[in-house]
């Protein structure tokens, strides 16, 4: 056990070192981690707070259930009792022909018009709300409705959020791509950093070789460079973010103002950015795996 | 114990480098391999340590076949063998101190442990007062003890040295095998190869001749 824990302490401070003895290079190479990864970070934000956004605006998504012209009361009072009992509807109200004729009068202007109609052309109607406001149940229940004796035509208010839905999903797919391709490039970063380390080394490895070190012995520090540069990258493309977040964020609020609305935009949660830093650490560490498998064993002791 | 039998090293390109080796080196025993540059000295000893393998026979050192030795267990029987090398190996981008270090950072000693066997080390080879030079600034004598101290420093249970007094003059010489002799007298198992057999004059030691990659005597 201690034997594990001082080589294992050994190859982190080597590591360590090894990064603090080049601090431009090092530098340059955790920008360009960084900056790779704050790219896709920062859409996936972005998103995050598009949908945050729609929330805000929309509301709850309501169903409109239009009855046909000749349902009379019993009939209304049928569908309201069906409407009580069902599972997936939180509330509803209902509004009558002749209100909706009223509401109609005052808000269009168009009275006279109206009162030279014959009869009052509009419907009974029903105005849902969901229990449960996912774009699929939402659409399956208002098949349901729509199937209703006596209801002439069940209508969403919901299908430009649904738009919406799926423009983030794919927003998301986009950032997983980005993301996939970008990871490459930290891969590569860290392969090319182990592959000049090693390069530079050869001596030490040999020498390490010849007196006795195990593969792991020499493998380990390697290992531990591509991940500390990984996580310290990972960590750049954060504060890269939060800047970001932190300089929108402030012209943003000039113009929620203008709009009284009252918006804060999220940053990363706590969860994401331990993700993203555990990722781009494992990302250097498999970077340097494969360098030292590469590179490793054509260094043999001559 | 270092024993060979019937052991043949030839290269890819057709030099046999050693014929028909076999010698038996009992543990605590010191000997000498003689022979001009090219006898197969130098390939002897890497056979020991596993730096090359055989083409045919056994080697058998400390109880282990190391002709069919696996590569994962090369380094726990190298860690077993002090070996100066003919061209030193030594890193001169550290300290004299963090050289003697390595052979014990790569067992897992603590730091502190390590720290006083490798004062002991350098002690016994008279470099203690200069741990902390960079070994560049170091006479051709002490780089030779910076490299013995480094191979005893594990306190190994043989001890091997390839050409260790080449490059140095008499009195320097005389010094380092002086320096072999104690530590065989304190029951390290020595050999020592060298091509210089004026100085071996005064010497009564076990002694192996090689010439043309077989053993004369």
């Amino acid at each position: 056990m201690s034997v594990w824990f001082s080589h294992h302490l050994h190859a982190f401070a080597l590591a360590f070192k090894r990064l603090a003895i080049t601090p431009l290079g090092s530098l340059l190479s955790i920008a360009v981690i960084g900056i790779a990864f704050s790219l896709p970070a920062g859409i996936y934000v972005l998103l995050e707070n598009l949908q945050a956004l729609s929330g805000q605006f929309s509301g709850e998504p309501e169903l409109s259930l239009f009855l046909k012209l000749d349902a009379d009361k019993s009939a209304v009072a049928e569908i309201e009792s069906h409407l009580d009992q069902h599972p997936h509807v939180a509330a509803f109200r209902f509004i009558s022909r002749d209100s909706a004729l009223e509401q109609f009068k005052e808000g269009s202007g168009l009275a006279d018009v109206i009162d030279g109609l014959e009869g009052n052309p509009l419907p009974d109607a029903f105005v849902i709300t969901a229990r449960d406001i996912s774009p699929e149940t939402l659409e399956a229940l208002r098949a349901e409705l729509g199937e209703l004796p006596l209801v002439e035509h069940a209508q969403l208010d919901s299908a430009w959020a649904k738009r919406l839905d799926s423009f983030l999903r794919l927003g998301r797919l986009a950032v997983f791509m980005l993301g996939g391709l970008l990871s490459f490039s930290l891969v590569a970063v860290a392969f090319n950093t182990i592959r000049l380390q090693i390069l530079t080394m050869r001596d030490e490895i040999e020498v390490a070789k010849l007196i006795g070190a195990t593969k792991g012995f020499i493998r380990r520090p390697f290992l531990y460079f591509g991940a500390m540069q990984g996580v310290v990258g990972g960590a750049a493309a954060w504060l890269i973010i939060s800047l970001g977040i932190h300089l929108t964020d402030e012209q943003l609020r000039g113009l929620m103002a203008l709009y009284d609305a009252n918006f804060r935009l999220y940053h990363l949660s706590l969860e994401d950015s331990l993700s993203l830093l555990l990722f781009s650490a494992w990302l250097g560490w498999a970077g340097a795996w494969l360098s030292v498998t590469n590179h490793l064993w054509r260094i043999e002791p001559r | 114990m270092i024993s060979f039998s019937q052991v043949y090293k030839r290269y890819p390109n057709g030099y046999e480098a050693l014929k028909n080796v076999s010698f038996t080196l009992e543990a605590g025993e010191m000997a000498l391999i003689n022979g001009h540059s090219g006898a197969g000295k130098t390939t002897l000893l890497r056979l020991i340590a596993a730096i090359e393998r055989p083409t045919a026979g056994s080697i058998i050192v400390n109880g282990q076949n190391v002709s069919t030795l696996k590569s994962g267990a090369i380094p726990f029987l190298r860690r077993n063998l002090g070996l100066v090398f003919q061209d030193q190996k030594i890193l001169f981008d550290r300290t004299v101190f963090q050289n003697v270090l390595l052979p014990l950072q790569i067992s897992g000693f603590s730091s502190r442990a390590a720290t006083g066997r490798v004062r002991a080390a350098l002690d016994k080879v008279g470099l203690l007062d200069r741990e902390r030079a960079r070994p560049i600034t170091l006479s051709g004598g002490e780089q030779q003890r910076l490299c013995i101290a480094r191979a005893i420093v594990n306190r190994p249970s043989i001890l091997i040295a390839d050409e260790p007094t080449s490059n140095l003059d008499a009195d320097y010489a005389r010094d380092i095998m002086d320096m072999f002799k104690s530590f065989n007298q304190v029951g390290v198992t020595v050999l020592i190869a060298t091509h210089d057999v004026e100085l071996l004059g005064g010497m009564h030691q076990r002694m192996f001749t090689l010439s043309h990659g077989e053993l004369t005597a």
